[in-house]
């Protein structure tokens, strides 16, 4: 991105970013990305700097700084390459095009060339599922990545091209919408579902809201209308509108189309949210996968104002104001939980909070604040714009309205499916192209794996409830490598906070790892046991509490690919000896076979 | 938590509202363990226990900041429910199991999770005897670490003339950061990292202690409740068997630290 200029010292560039932030220490995630796309990397100095010239703690810098994964302490390459590792990506190739891309360009995974060039690793899923295999350059997605592809990368970055002078065609990102219902299908003409609230006024737009049942489709399904009322009513004079787009469950990538698509939808949600509880500021904080959507969404957010959609004196309401601040998050699956979200927007490490209090009476900066999902923010637009008795007798009785599903893994047409609520899992299958499915993994790593002799159930609250990621396994996939997948995700992504979750999903990684290797025993499975039970009842949040779903249920549905690979003892140990005289074969360039330990049961069989 | 206005808020044992000085008056109950605890307005279910004189482990809570909620051993049942005591307030009614098999259990878990991810040698350690960790070990009956060890790669800091930090021992229950940020004033910890990676950190260039402000006499450096933050010039100054957990269990030095606090 900054390749040909000369770089600023650590002090200038963090000077820069921190007047461009108004010496506004919330606004630190913000501050160190300017930095860093400045400089690269964070350097101790500019970690010195930022706190120096924001007069806050240097530790409190270095401890946010080092909480977010694209955040990078340790100097990177000018070419900063991840691969997205979801399972998805994997199933694609991913794995293959990673080796093949560090054997071309001669570096470790994870490290950074010799010559500084480039840093080749892993990330979590990018969201571009539907699409993939896909990978983040400098934060750029590319998307269906091929053998021919990759050999095209390494060639433009053998020829030192900056990154915005690669082809078009590497960074398309498509939408995909196979299946439009009530949401997609509909063209909201710029401040019509606004004019509509106010005339029915702040309250009679409550009941609206109310009257269509509209619930949260981030996953909890709570209430909309129980939630801003609730913030409408707690005291004090500020409060805050918070559009959660950190869409970081593994396969969902819905929120992504919502925002390249239907950003009015959305922000006219906020908006329409913003008048009903009283509240002046908006965030929008955006995953930093989808960066590259900032300039649409800045333009999206100024040509509301040019509308006088935003702004002073909103439709010309002498007390309606009302605007809406990006913010980008920078790789932390966790801030997709609204209250370590709130941390986040307040410029901290992104660690749950203590609930009670919930952000509806205490959130951003302790004021009453409203988080809602992409997609529920966009469907309070329908509902206003058509009607809640339309909206609320679509769906079924407890899910009103439609979902979106983003369908990706092994099926012929995967996307972006709107469905009415109540949709069968093998009408879903069926119009997807899915043949020969084993199991579908509904809600991501944190959601339910169900077997076919489930197909018959339904997507909905009170039945499978989703955020929207729907991916499909077919009948060769092997059930417990995804399982390891999705613990090797939570692994990375807990933040560290309690105790259970931080241990325990290593603890889990370690066992599964261990099978992976047949090393697993019958003990193993009643260890498994064991972890899942505490992170089931003891975490501090949704991450920890769901981390040892995909096991749990993959366990319980395929029983079979963990037996298969155990090994016939109560106990194997994971230590393996001729694994730890690796490093002893290096330093003495041998690799014969006096220089392998054999295990001596095989000696005896 | 780094919450500035969490840490800032009042006393939660303080009454907030007129209304509530008067309910306080009347004796209110919650149920742990089978057995009726009163309570008063805004008391946590920790709160209302010890001032009971009914213990419920714990090592991240402090009667001197707010609840933290991080090392979960004081998770406990109510009304079926898994909820931190340190964190929930006490309710009218409430059903509590603590001193269960089952929720025991699970804190040796806990324990044993808390052992293996650090480096943890009591033997050798100057905090043994008056460890909480190593107490709550021999409390909870604790007889081997269980997992798998970690075996991070840690360091020890004795940059500051008075004060060593062993990073091997830390447990992160932040009381030295939240103290030097709210007792002291000074901001000189912080957390970083992420995940199993997450480590301390320290408020200087270099990274060191002793390029800091830090003083023995902060309230930071008399906090630790394991052998992270140790003084210099004194060590193993008690003998074995005079120390404050020898005789004792921590369930009842726990209960009677508070009361003399009083």
């Amino acid at each position: 991105m900054h390749e040909k200029e000369r770089a600023p010292t650590p002090e200038q560039a963090a000077r820069h970013a921190i007047t461009r932030y108004h010496h506004d220490p919330s606004c630190l995630v913000q501050i160190l990305h300017d930095v860093q796309d400045a400089l690269g990397w964070l350097p101790p100095p500019a970690l010195t700097a930022i706190a120096e010239t924001l007069g806050i703690s240097r530790a409190h810098v270095e401890g946010v700084a080092g909480f977010y994964s694209f955040f990078h302490l340790e100097p990177v390459g000018q070419y900063r390459i991840f691969f997205s590792d979801n399972i998805t990506d994997r199933m694609l190739g991913a794995p293959k095009l990673m080796a093949m891309m560090c054997r071309i360009l001669n570096v470790e995974p994870g490290h950074r060339s010799a010559d500084g060039a480039v840093t080749v690793g892993t990330t979590s899923c990018t969201g571009m599922c539907d699409q993939g295999p896909a990978l983040l350059v400098n934060g750029f997605p590319v998307t269906r990545l091929t053998q021919e592809r990759i050999r095209e990368i390494c060639n433009l970055i053998a020829a030192r091209a900056p990154v915005k002078e690669w082809p078009k065609e590497f960074f398309l990102v498509e939408n995909n919408i196979q299946r439009s219902d009530q949401l997609l299908k509909f063209r909201l003409d710029p401040g019509s579902a606004l004019k509509a609230a106010v005339a029915k006024g702040r309250d009679g737009l409550l009941a609206e809201i109310h009257q269509s049942n509209l619930r949260g489709r981030g996953g909890a399904g709570f209430t909309t209308a129980t939630k801003w009322e609730a913030a409408k009513k707690a005291p004090g004079p500020e409060r805050f509108v918070v559009c959660n787009a950190d869409e970081g469950e593994p396969g969902t990538f819905k929120d992504r189309v919502l925002l390249t698509s239907y950003a009015d939808h959305v922000i006219e949600g906020m908006t329409l949210c913003a008048y009903a509880i009283g509240a002046q500021r908006g965030f929008i904080y955006l995953r930093y996968e989808y960066r590259y959507l900032v300039p649409h969404l800045e333009a999206v957010l100024r040509q509301r104002r040019t509308l006088g959609l935003l702004g002073k004196n909103i439709l010309r309401q002498a007390d309606f104001d009302f605007d809406v601040e990006i913010r980008l998050g920078a790789g932390a699956y966790v801030c997709g939980e609204e209250t370590a979200l709130i941390e986040s927007l307040e410029g901290k490490r992104g660690t749950p909070r203590i609930r009670p209090p919930f952000p509806v009476t205490c959130g951003y900066m302790g004021k009453p604040t409203v988080v809602n999902n992409v997609e529920t923010l966009a469907k309070t637009c329908l509902v206003l714009a058509e009607s809640a008795d339309e909206f609320a007798a679509t769906g079924t009785p407890q899910s009103s309205g439609t979902k979106l599903l983003s369908i990706s893994g092994d099926c012929a047409r995967p996307g972006i499916y709107e469905y009415p609520f109540g949709i069968g899992i093998a009408q879903i299958l069926e119009d997807c192209g899915a043949s020969n499915v084993q199991a579908v993994q509904v809600g991501g790593a944190s959601g339910t794996c169900l077997a076919p002799y489930e197909f018959h159930r339904r997507i909905a609250f009170e039945n499978v409830s989703t955020a929207g990621s729907f991916m499909i396994f077919g009948i060769n996939r092997d059930m417990f490598e995804v399982a390891r997948n999705f613990v090797h995700f939570f692994a990375h992504e807990s933040c560290g906070f309690c105790t259970p979750c931080r241990v325990g999903t290593s603890l889990l990684k370690n066992l599964m790892d261990k099978m992976h290797n047949n090393k697993g025993a019958n003990y193993d499975l009643s260890e498994i046991e064991r972890l899942t039970d505490i992170l089931k009842t003891s975490s501090h949040c949704g991450l920890g509490l769901s981390a040892g779903n995909p096991v749990i249920t993959t366990m319980s549905k395929f029983t079979d690919v963990y037996v298969k690979r155990l090994q016939p003892f109560e106990f194997e140990p994971e230590f393996d000896l001729d694994k730890a005289l690796a490093r002893a074969r290096q330093i003495t360039h041998r690799d014969d076979t006096e220089a392998h330990f054999q295990d001596e049961r095989e000696i005896l069989s | 938590m780094t919450n500035e206005s969490v840490a800032k808020a009042p006393k939660s044992t303080a009454p907030s509202a007129p209304g509530e000085a008067l309910q306080a008056r009347e004796t209110r109950l919650f149920s742990l363990d089978g057995k009726p605890v009163a309570f008063t307005s805004g008391q946590t279910i920790l709160e209302a226990a010890t001032a009971a004189g009914r213990y419920i482990p714990h090592l991240c809570a402090h009667p001197d900041f707010p609840p933290h909620s991080s090392c979960k051993l004081c998770v406990v049942k109510a009304n079926g429910r898994y909820l931190s005591a340190c964190s929930t307030r006490a309710r009218e009614g409430l059903e509590v199991e603590s001193n269960t098999p089952e929720l025991n259990g699970r804190r040796r878990t806990l324990l044993q999770m808390i052992f293996v991810e650090g480096n943890h040698y009591c033997p050798g350690c100057e905090k043994s005897g008056f460890c909480d960790l190593q107490a709550l070990a021999y409390q909870l009956e604790m007889q081997n670490p269980h997992f798998s060890h970690f075996w991070p790669d840690r360091t020890v800091d004795a940059s500051h003339p008075d004060v060593f930090i062993d990073f091997n021992r830390c447990i992160f229950c932040e009381l030295c950061v939240r103290a030097s940020r709210d007792v002291d004033g000074k901001h000189i910890f912080a957390l970083t990292g992420r995940g199993i990676k997450k480590h301390l950190c320290i408020n200087s260039r270099t990274g060191k202690l002793g390029d800091t402000d830090f003083s023995a006499a902060d309230r930071a450096a008399n906090i630790c409740p394991v052998g992270a933050i140790l003084k210099k010039h004194v060590g193993f100054s008690t003998p074995i068997g005079k120390r404050t957990y020898d005789a004792t269990p921590i369930s009842v030095v726990s209960l009677a630290s508070l009361e003399a606090s009083k």
